[in-house]
């Protein structure tokens, strides 16, 4: 029964990292999007929610299932319940990258007023949070894990810098104001991915020690 | 003040140390379960608790079980006292082949209760104490024999009640039985907890964190844990209890 259970266990954590990587895929390909114009994508991007909503779903049946099936205890249950707060945390995650891919279309047609600089760094950092957290994760790693919860503090300054930019091109010149508007909620999307992985990371301390962050 | 101290309990079985080293407390109103694999002592333990161990030949120990303080081990401690004050139900109904009412009159009757009227009013309190009074209130003569191993568990439960223990021990009380009866046996263990101090052994790891606030997980005669159920079932501190709880062995 029990080896039954580690192979089902070995399967979730699987499509796990399935789930972590298409989530990390689209965060990548929407600030591509972003900086090439490509609406293509943009629009590709959007069309992939499903994709990561059926991963959703599909995980939470599973995690349910093994629940019904083999009334976890301890450290067996702590897993499960964590793999169910994370996919929620990826699907979140999946959803805002497609909404910055929603945005970039309506950016499409236009000059930028400014170079893109720390909108793409705060994409990296949250795509290093969240492959760090899933890694973390897969390896039970509790000190990568407190590394991406302090990560997100860099998330959150360059979030401040991203934004007194572009406070500062409304208030020279209000025409700019649009755009620096829709580029406040990329940036605004960006910090709340950043604070998704974080709780993903939290979630990894608590299926390792049984304390969570918040308590 | 704990109801039950065992204090530095060794148990032997001729030359095999069943039981070692043991110390627990029980606390009052209290259900605590015993979980370990076969063979691991928590039955011996339990049939310690109300001196069941000095019909096993061969048997003897060490150390103290202090009921309200008292050792009941002690050479002045009446036996027959002791097991009014701590109650025991088995794993297999064991109704004896009488009436219902004479089932749960039973036991009264050797405390020399004889009059009527307050037998019967034993009777119907520890048939409503054990949740099967509306089942058999009107077949009080019916051979207890007859009725379902449900039934019977629970009319061997208001046996138990109508001598007024303190302490129920229970050893796989529902290991038996149907999902139903387990259900509604379990439902009535945390009824009794309102009046009555509970141990219980079992092998359903559900059925422990369903009813006890305690549970105590023993291996090849040790207390390896014992803490509150949500704590022990949820992070367990031993790394043998937590491979046991999840299946990885027992």
């Amino acid at each position: 029964m029990r080896s039954h259970f580690d192979n089902e266990l070995e399967i979730l954590n699987n499509e796990l990292i399935k789930m972590g990587s298409l989530v990390e895929s689209k965060i990548e390909d929407s600030i591509k999007a972003l900086i090439n114009r490509d609406t293509a994508l943009a629009k590709e991007i959007m069309t992939r929610d499903d994709e990561v909503d059926d991963m959703e779903k599909a995980i939470e049946n599973r995690c349910l299932q093994l629940i019904i099936r083999h009334h976890p205890v301890a450290s067996d249950l702590r897993l499960i319940s964590s793999i169910l707060k994370m996919i929620t945390d990826l699907e979140r995650i999946g959803d805002q990258a497609a909404d910055i891919a929603e945005i970039s279309l309506l950016l499409a047609d236009q000059e930028y007023i400014k170079e893109l600089r720390d909108i793409p760094k705060m994409a990296e950092a949250t795509i290093k949070m969240l492959k760090n957290s899933i890694d973390a994760f897969v390896n039970k790693s509790l000190d990568l894990a407190h590394e991406v919860i302090a990560f997100d503090d860099v998330v959150d300054d360059l979030f401040d810098i991203v934004k007194d930019d572009l406070i500062d091109f409304i208030n020279r010149d209000i025409k700019y104001g649009e755009q620096a508007i829709n580029f406040i909620m990329i940036a605004k999307y960006l910090e709340r991915i950043g604070d998704h992985a974080q709780n993903i990371a939290e979630w990894v301390v608590f299926s390792i020690t049984g304390v969570h962050h918040s308590n | 003040m704990s109801k039950l101290s065992i204090r530095n309990f060794n148990l032997y079985y001729d030359d095999f140390h069943a039981l070692k080293d043991i110390n627990m407390e029980i606390g009052e109103k209290e259900i605590t379960a015993f979980i370990g694999p076969s063979g691991c002592g928590k039955s011996s333990l339990l049939k310690s608790l109300n001196r069941m161990n000095d019909l096993v030949e061969g048997c003897s120990i060490n150390g103290e079980v202090l009921l309200d303080g008292k050792n009941i081990y002690d050479k002045d401690v009446d036996v027959n006292t002791l097991r009014k004050r701590i109650g025991m139900v088995f794993q297999k109904p064991n109704p004896f082949p009488m009436s219902i009412y004479d089932n749960i009159a039973y036991g009264p009757r050797t405390h020399n209760i004889n009059n009527k009227a307050r037998l019967d009013e034993i009777v119907e309190k520890s048939l409503r104490g054990a949740a099967i009074w509306d089942e058999v209130k009107d077949d009080l003569k019916k051979n207890a024999l007859r009725l379902s191993g449900g039934q019977q568990q629970r009319i061997c439960i208001a046996r138990a009640l109508a001598v007024e223990p303190e302490i129920l021990l229970m050893d796989e009380p529902t290991s038996a039985l149907d999902p139903i009866s387990t259900s509604k046996i379990e439902s009535l263990v945390q009824e009794l907890k309102d009046k009555y101090t509970i141990i219980i052994v079992t092998h359903n790891m559900q059925q422990a964190t369903r009813v006890s606030d305690k549970t105590a997980f023993f291996l090849s005669g040790e207390v390896i844990e014992f803490n509150d159920t949500d704590t022990l079932f949820s992070i367990p501190k031993d790394k043998r209890t937590e491979d046991y709880i999840t299946g990885r062995f027992g």
